[in-house]
């Protein structure tokens, strides 16, 4: 029989919270995948809601990539605050 | 409950992996500037005390030796759930039941977060399970050994998961990502399990003479078996250099193994009960306990097969995964009937 696809789970630890990610497991589908999760990843009140995901759908960035995706990003300093010089004197800027 | 000790050790457990955690946040800010090659940016990454990510180049050792340790340690939550599971119908009152199948329930979680931090390294589930059933790779020799009272299931809380938190703290600091943030997730759930067995032995111990006498025939056969938990004596382990420089491993067998006595000496006075060990006493120039080693020679035969249950272990095991296929296929039949319902039509959408 072949495997039971693989599912990335997602939990809100606290209402105001983003869900974060816990882990994974196996399951022949969505319904089954989520009370697999409760069961396994919040048998001691970790979470108030719970995504799963089917693993196959998520896109990931490469790490060889590290250095060439993510560049672009490093020369725009003036994107921070801090690149800014305030006069002295001036308030609530 | 029995004093300040216990629960400082306990707590104490409980302090190194939160700063486990806070260690593992702390080294994701640092920024480690890449190497020249994959290979040199590895090396410092591990340098840094940064975690190696699933997608992250890695050494094929590193890998091979990840995957073996990983699939092993699954290997032992899942078959160790055995000895205990032997008494969830005898245990002595229904909160002691209760309390016993939530932790037997944690065992089995165990198992799968490790088996799905190892399926990050490549290998499937479905994989390392064949190669347990065909007998290809191993679990802990200690779940070979079996429970003949009640007091049995004291002792394994007590030295067993106690053994195995001494073993899996330093394992929360593991370099490989997945891994030790499935550690810290086991670490927090382990020390209640140690805790419920020692409640069960220190009840038992100030209980009837004949309880105190169950109680300290459990610990005289559950205390050798323990000490071998934690491996060959370092004079003969063999892959322990290079897993300390990649930082799967940080501390050697017999300084764990020491740790370990060190805590049990005291938390053994504690219970009133006596360890079976006539040259276990304190060494001030050492600053630790003297204690006689397990003997290996018995622990190489449990390995090799030949301890007291494994053959029943791998034979309960083999028929739950037999005698479960149905409900296997029941949940795959029912997937596959909801996933493919008969599909819209354009008419249909658009009405
Ligand atoms: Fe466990
Ligand atoms: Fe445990």
């Amino acid at each position: 029989m072949p495997e039971w696809p693989l599912w990335e789970v997602f939990v809100r630890p606290r209402r105001g919270l983003s869900h974060t990610h816990v882990g994974s497991l196996h399951a022949p589908d969505a319904a089954l995948a989520l009370r697999n999760a409760r069961d396994l990843f919040t048998r001691r009140q970790e979470g108030v809601s719970i995504w799963v995901v089917p693993a196959a759908a998520i896109t990931a960035s490469s790490p060889d990539e590290k250095d060439s995706f993510f560049d672009p990003a490093a020369d725009k300093v003036y994107r921070h605050p801090t690149f800014y010089e305030v006069p002295d004197g001036v308030q609530h800027l | 409950m029995y004093g300040n000790d216990f629960a400082a050790s306990g707590g104490e457990l409980l302090d190194q992996v939160a700063d486990a955690e806070r260690e593992l946040r702390a080294a994701a800010d640092r920024s480690v500037r890449g190497g020249s090659d994959e290979e040199t940016y590895f090396t410092e990454l591990v340098a840094a005390d940064q975690k190696i990510e699933p997608r992250d180049w890695m050494p094929d050792g590193y890998r091979k030796t990840l995957i073996r340790q990983i699939a092993q340690h699954a290997h032992s939550e899942i078959i160790g759930m055995q000895p205990e599971a032997n008494w969830l119908t005898r245990a002595p009152t229904l909160k002691r039941k209760a309390i016993l199948l939530a932790k037997v329930q944690d065992e089995a979680g165990h198992g799968l977060y490790l088996y799905a931090a190892a399926e990050t390294l490549g290998v499937s589930r479905d994989t390392l399970y064949d190669l347990l059933l065909a007998g290809r790779q191993k679990y802990s020799s200690i779940f070979n050994y079996p429970t003949l009272s009640w007091a049995d299931v004291g002792a394994i809380g007590w030295l067993v998961d106690g053994a195995a938190i001494v073993n899996q703290v330093p394992l929360c600091r593991c370099s490989y990502g997945p891994y030790a943030r499935a550690m810290i997730r086991i670490c927090k759930e382990e020390s209640f399990h140690q805790r419920q067995g020692y409640e069960i032995l220190y009840t038992l111990a100030h209980g009837t003479p004949g309880q105190k006498e169950m109680a300290q025939d459990a610990v005289d056969r559950w205390w050798y078996p323990s000490l071998a938990m934690f491996g060959p004596p370092d004079t003969d382990s063999t892959h322990s250099a290079q897993s300390m420089a990649w930082k799967i491993k940080r501390f050697s067998n017999d300084d764990l193994r020491q740790r370990f006595v060190d805590m049990c000496a005291q938390q053994a006075t504690v219970l009133g009960l006596t360890i079976p060990d006539p040259d276990l006493r304190w060494n001030p120039d050492r600053g630790a306990y003297d204690y006689t080693a397990p003997d290996y020679a018995e622990l190489m035969e449990v390995i090799r097969g030949n301890g007291p249950c494994n053959r029943a272990r791998m034979a309960n095991r083999r028929a739950a995964h037999e005698d479960g296929a149905w409900v296997r296929e029941a949940a795959a039949a029912y997937a596959a009937k909801h996933a493919a319902p008969a599909a819209p039509t354009a008419e249909a959408v658009h009405a």
